[in-house]
């Protein structure tokens, strides 16, 4: 996008008000407070896939910050997401205490493997603050120290694609096997409560149900201040001409590893909201494919937009969410055909399409 | 330099005395006496090809030294060695007298107050012409700086300087990519202006100029000598006619020959190395 490119038009302001109320007030309401035999009821289906789908939200504005505006295009994001669910999992699966089938001291999966006790890396999770900080620092610290590693070698390109795409690989072999301690592929699930309330409640799920909603919020306005920032100015030189920004006296690797490792953390801030919300985390999140799809989703909404991401996640949720219930063998063909069509015709994404037709029809700039 | 000395003959801060009436400052470039640039006896090979080959050069301070040289001569490989894209084998290379360039990454270069113009035209295209001289623009260098960098008013007049210098007034808030190819030339070296940079390498930077914005290119060159030291590499014979007071002719990566424009064309082996025996 060009300089041009504005954060954002009045009427996108007014459209995001609009939706933000709508979504956090509104519904919520329309949830909690109306009769469920009323016809303006909102289930508790469709509240879950929405806080679903902001998840997602959350992840493709992450994905945009490292692709659309440093030009890193990451296809293991999947790993920093899963790590942020896997890290709250953790305080939920230690929140259903002696709950469990086998009404243990250790989670039902230890029970299985014959553990005993907790292994160590497993202390302290009990704690939601210290569960809240391994949300933010496990992604973080492996984004750092592979970002720093990767940039540091000044790999790029399609180079670095796949070496992510074999991160997540690799973190899904590891998280499969039972002795990890993760739960192997069956992962984390039939979690009873969080903060001592029921995670079933409709209550809690409203409540996690908001925070999602401002964390995307808090995200899009904190990825706004960074890209209109003389720093996200430098990121996009360096996606465009990382040589003329390292003759200009800046230094590459500190300003990627930067805009990497907060990505990552959001990635895994999204997960952990995510994880609440369906009820379980297992490996397959950090399939290949999944990381793919998140790139899919940037991609349909449009890169370095911040709110074509987002608009992309939606629509492509939304559209799986019916499409795999309807015509369930279709859904990877849909994907693929959508991914080829956005490649070949519509490079700047939905947000690309948009602003070409504003410009016909005003015949204007802007 | 009234840095206090320590007993053993040094300033405080390490740097050590040159017997030269005054105190060496570590990591500030020091060219006050002689060369701003010295390369000595510098090889750099690529699978077995020399493209340089114990080549020395020196360029004095405030002076503007014309570099030619058929293709291949060794004259891009040169500059990458000098702004550290390119690691020597073997030799070194001075900036002033304290600033050993090959123990340097790219970015401490430029921060010392080296500046290159790259052959082909980069500047950033999706930025605004204003946003080009913004990023290239001294300050400091830091994620954290440049998360909370907000331009002051000296910043804003030292960018309409450049800008009226450069003749681009009217483009500011042009996107670079629309530019002609003369103006995103003109942008660059305007980038690098504003760097301040104590001396500036210039790959061949009227390529693609009509006549007119090769003269005024010149003129700009010849009104910056003496504030900058500046290495110009450039084919277009004209342009160095127009500029050049000292031209190094380099041949298969070392100086075939030295000296004021007239000398180097009468000079036996560069006419046989331009026009075959």
């Amino acid at each position: 996008m060009t300089t041009t490119y504005r954060y954002f038009s009045k009427s996108v302001w007014l459209a995001m008000g609009l939706l933000a109320i709508g979504l956090l007030v509104v519904l919520p309401i329309l949830h909690l407070g109306v009769d469920k035999h009323s016809s303006l009821y909102v289930s508790s289906y469709a509240i879950t896939l929405i806080g679903k789908i902001m998840c997602y939200a959350i992840l493709a504005l992450a994905m945009d910050l490292v692709w659309g505006y440093a030009g890193i295009l990451s296809l293991g994001h999947g790993v920093f997401f899963a790590l942020g669910g896997y890290a709250f999992g953790m305080y939920l699966m230690r929140g259903i205490g002696a709950d469990g089938v086998y009404h243990a001291n250790v989670p039902d999966f230890m029970v299985f493997l014959d553990w005993k006790t907790l292994p160590w890396f497993w202390h302290g999770t009990e704690h939601f603050a210290y569960s809240l900080l391994l949300v933010v620092l496990v992604p973080g610290l492996l984004a750092l120290m592979f970002g720093f590693f990767a940039f540091r070698s000044r790999i790029k390109g399609v180079y670095l694609s796949i070496i992510t795409q074999a991160l997540t690989f690799a973190a899904m072999l590891l998280f499969f096997r039972n002795e990890t301690g993760f739960g192997g592929n069956n992962g984390f699930t039939d979690f009873k409560r969080v903060l001592g309330y029921s995670i079933t409640a409709p209550e809690t799920r409203v409540a996690i149900y908001m925070l999602t909603g401002l964390v995307l919020l808090g995200a899009l306005l904190l990825g706004r201040y960074i890209v209109t920032s003389k720093y996200g100015r430098v990121l996009a030189a360096i996606r465009d001409a990382e040589s003329r920004v390292m003759f200009c006296g800046y230094n590459p690797v500190s300003y990627k590893l930067f805009i990497w490792t907060l990505s990552a953390v959001l990635s895994g801030i999204a997960g952990a909201l995510y994880v609440p919300q369906v009820g379980i985390i297992n490996p397959s999140e950090m399939s290949p494919a999944n990381s793919i799809e998140i790139a899919i989703w940037t991609a349909v909404g449009g890169r370095a937009t911040l709110i074509g991401p987002i608009l992309g996640a939606v629509l492509v949720n939304a559209a799986k969410s019916y499409l795999t219930v309807s015509f369930p063998d279709y859904w990877l063909f849909f994907l693929g055909a959508l991914f080829i069509v956005v490649t070949l015709y519509l490079p700047h994404g939905l947000m690309g399409l948009l602003s070409a037709l504003r410009r016909k029809i005003t015949g204007g700039w802007k | 330099m009234n840095t206090p000395v320590t007993e053993n003959n040094e300033t405080q801060d390490g740097g050590a005395l040159t017997g030269l009436a005054h105190f060496v400052q570590p990591g500030e470039l020091d060219a006050s006496h002689g060369p701003v640039l010295y390369l000595d006896d510098i090889t750099v090979s690529f699978d077995g090809f020399r493209a340089l080959n114990q080549l020395s050069l020196t360029i004095d301070n405030g002076e503007l030294r014309c570099i030619i040289g058929p293709n291949g001569a060794g004259k891009t490989t040169m500059m990458d060695v000098i702004t550290g894209k390119t690691r020597a084998d073997s030799g070194t290379a001075f900036f002033g007298q304290t600033l050993d360039l090959t123990k340097m990454n790219e970015a401490k270069i430029v921060q010392s107050g080296i500046g290159r113009k790259f052959q082909k035209p980069t500047v950033f295209e999706q930025h605004s012409v204003f946003e080009n001289l913004e990023l290239a623009m001294q300050a400091d260098r830091s994620v954290w700086a440049t998360l909370f960098a907000r331009l002051d008013s000296e910043s804003r007049d030292r960018i309409a300087d450049t800008l009226k210098l450069i003749r681009l007034q009217d483009s500011a808030d042009r996107p670079a990519g629309l530019l002609s190819h003369g103006q995103k030339q003109w942008l660059e070296i305007g980038m690098l202006l504003i760097q301040r940079p104590k001396l500036l390498l210039l790959d061949e930077p009227v390529a693609g100029m009509t006549d007119e914005e090769t003269d005024r290119t010149a003129e700009l060159f010849l009104s910056l000598a003496g504030k900058h030291s500046l290495m110009v590499v450039e084919h277009d014979m004209a342009f160095v006619a127009q500029i050049a007071k000292k031209v190094t002719v380099l041949h298969e990566g070392s100086v075939l020959a030295e000296g004021s424009l007239d000398q180097v064309q009468n000079n036996k082996r560069v006419i046989e190395v331009y026009l075959g025996r």
